[in-house]
């Protein structure tokens, strides 16, 4: 069984969401719900695999420990840069290890959700060494990492948004329009999922019979059309259930092949992803060249800055080439629309013109279905 | 402060007009990018003092040069 997939998770599903429904007419609070019924499925998902479910577990523990040991020194010796390194470094460890040991065929610390899980987990010791997040209570805390909905692949939500909702019992009549609104985002998830993904994939397997540069072509187009309309679809289907639960997670996805240049690809696509790397990688590297005057220009720093950021984004999906080359192709594209729209006359003039918005719109659809080769493994596998 | 803050807003967005239409938009209008607010955070921390994350306001706390006068003079007090 797999979350969001097949006959028998479904079959679980709705029995999880009549009773939330039925507690949530009641004006019940949720939050005791979410936390067993989150439980209840990830083992079931995880039954056939005691070493993931093992591997959860100490990551749960030791990410719980990190947070509350450093809530307790931060209060104490204030805004330290060593020991917040140190911190960070622990908590990062399990991936790092995993991802690192998986070079090797290992699966070390490798279990189904590592990775969204430690954007949570970083994101809450980011913010008690900001000093925005001074408690760490253990329920919520478990509510917030295991939830079930986005437990496997987000959307990244943020602890004290979330620790907002979970407090909170909704009226009935609110509580009803979250819940109709949810359905609606299930079933338009499920059509995206079901239908749409499984044609674009058909598709994609037609184009791989290919080596031409232009199936290659197809096959980016195809490829793109499936992994929008599959991870889309989970991630609709994700936010909708949480919905029925009276958790308002983010959207992940909004309009991206409206797109007019990187910049907004960037704000419609993976959206929670991107945004936590904006928060909590891209602004920090700035604020940082910034004080330490690491760059001479402001072109060159963010540059940097979104070199840095869409490598290590590029790296977090998978240490393999191609992941790493779809970074690295995704920071240069994000440089040079920076210099492009800061440096160009032509663009400061012509930006809003109808002929230059369609011509940007055109390319940056043709660097988008590139890069979506790249991240597929096709390009280096046709062209490396 | 309030002159320093303007022209801090000013020089990050590069818009001298930050300075005289306080309700100017900001963030919709591209003046305010995420390298701008960034860059906004590491001086105003610099060189007034002030301390704010990145990740602890919302961006339409601070889309207007308005809005940014009045969180940072809270925060001077605070």
């Amino acid at each position: 069984m797999n979350f969001f997939e097949g006959l028998p998770f479904f079959l679980c599903l709705i029995p999880v969401l009549l009773a939330a429904l039925a507690l949530g007419i009641a004006q019940k609070p949720l939050r005791y719900y979410t936390l067993a019924v989150s439980l209840l499925l990830i083992v079931l998902v995880l039954k056939d695999s005691p070493r993931q479910l093992f591997y959860l577990a100490v990551f749960f523990f030791w990410e719980y420990a990190l947070i509350r040991g450093y809530l307790i020194l931060r209060g104490r010796m204030g805004r330290k840069g060593g020991l917040y390194g140190l911190v960070m470094a622990a908590a990062l460890f399990p991936l790092a290890a995993g991802k690192i040991a998986g070079l090797w065929g290992s699966s070390f610390f490798g279990f189904l959700g590592v990775s969204y899980l430690t954007f949570k987990a970083l994101q809450m010791i980011i913010e008690i060494y900001d000093g925005v997040i001074t408690a760490a209570p253990f329920l919520e805390y478990s509510g917030f990492l295991l939830f079930f909905p986005t437990f496997s692949s987000g959307p990244i939500d943020r602890s004290r948004r979330f620790g907002g909702d979970w407090q909170r019992t909704l009226s009935r009549e609110a509580y009803l329009r979250l819940a109709g609104d949810g359905i609606w985002k299930i079933c338009l998830g499920l059509v995206y999922k079901v239908v749409l993904a499984a044609l674009f994939y058909r598709g994609m397997n037609l184009a791989a019979e290919g080596k031409e540069w232009y199936m290659a072509a197809a096959y980016a187009y195809a490829y793109g059309g499936y992994l929008f309309f599959d991870f889309a679809g989970y991630s609709l289907m994700a936010v909708g259930c949480g919905q029925f639960l009276g958790i308002e997670t983010p959207a992940n996805f909004c309009r991206p092949f409206v797109s007019r240049d990187m910049k907004e690809f960037w704000d419609r696509w993976h959206i929670t992803l991107s945004h936590w790397f904006r928060d909590f990688l891209f602004s920090r590297f700035i604020i940082r060249c910034t004080r330490k005057r690491w760059f001479a220009t402001r072109l060159s720093r963010a540059s940097a800055g979104f070199l840095v950021n869409m490598t290590v984004m590029g790296m977090w999906h998978g240490l393999s080439a191609s992941y790493l080359l779809y970074g690295v192709y995704h920071g240069a594209l994000l440089a040079l629309t920076e210099i492009w729209q800061k440096k160009s006359k032509f663009y400061k003039t012509h930006k809003n013109h109808p002929v230059y918005r369609a011509v940007s719109w055109f390319v940056t659809m043709q660097l988008v279905m590139f890069g979506f080769l790249i991240f597929s493994g096709r390009f280096l596998e046709l062209f490396g | 402060m309030r002159e320093e803050l303007l022209n801090i807003l000013a020089e990050v967005c590069e818009e001298e007009e930050v300075k005289t239409d306080l309700d100017l938009e900001l963030v919709e209008s591209g003046l305010l990018d995420s390298l701008a607010f960034a860059e906004l955070l590491a001086r105003l921390e610099d060189e007034l003092g002030i301390v704010i994350a990145p990740s602890e306001i919302q961006r339409t706390d601070m889309d207007t040069p308005a809005k940014i006068l009045a969180l940072a003079e809270s925060r001077k007090q605070g």
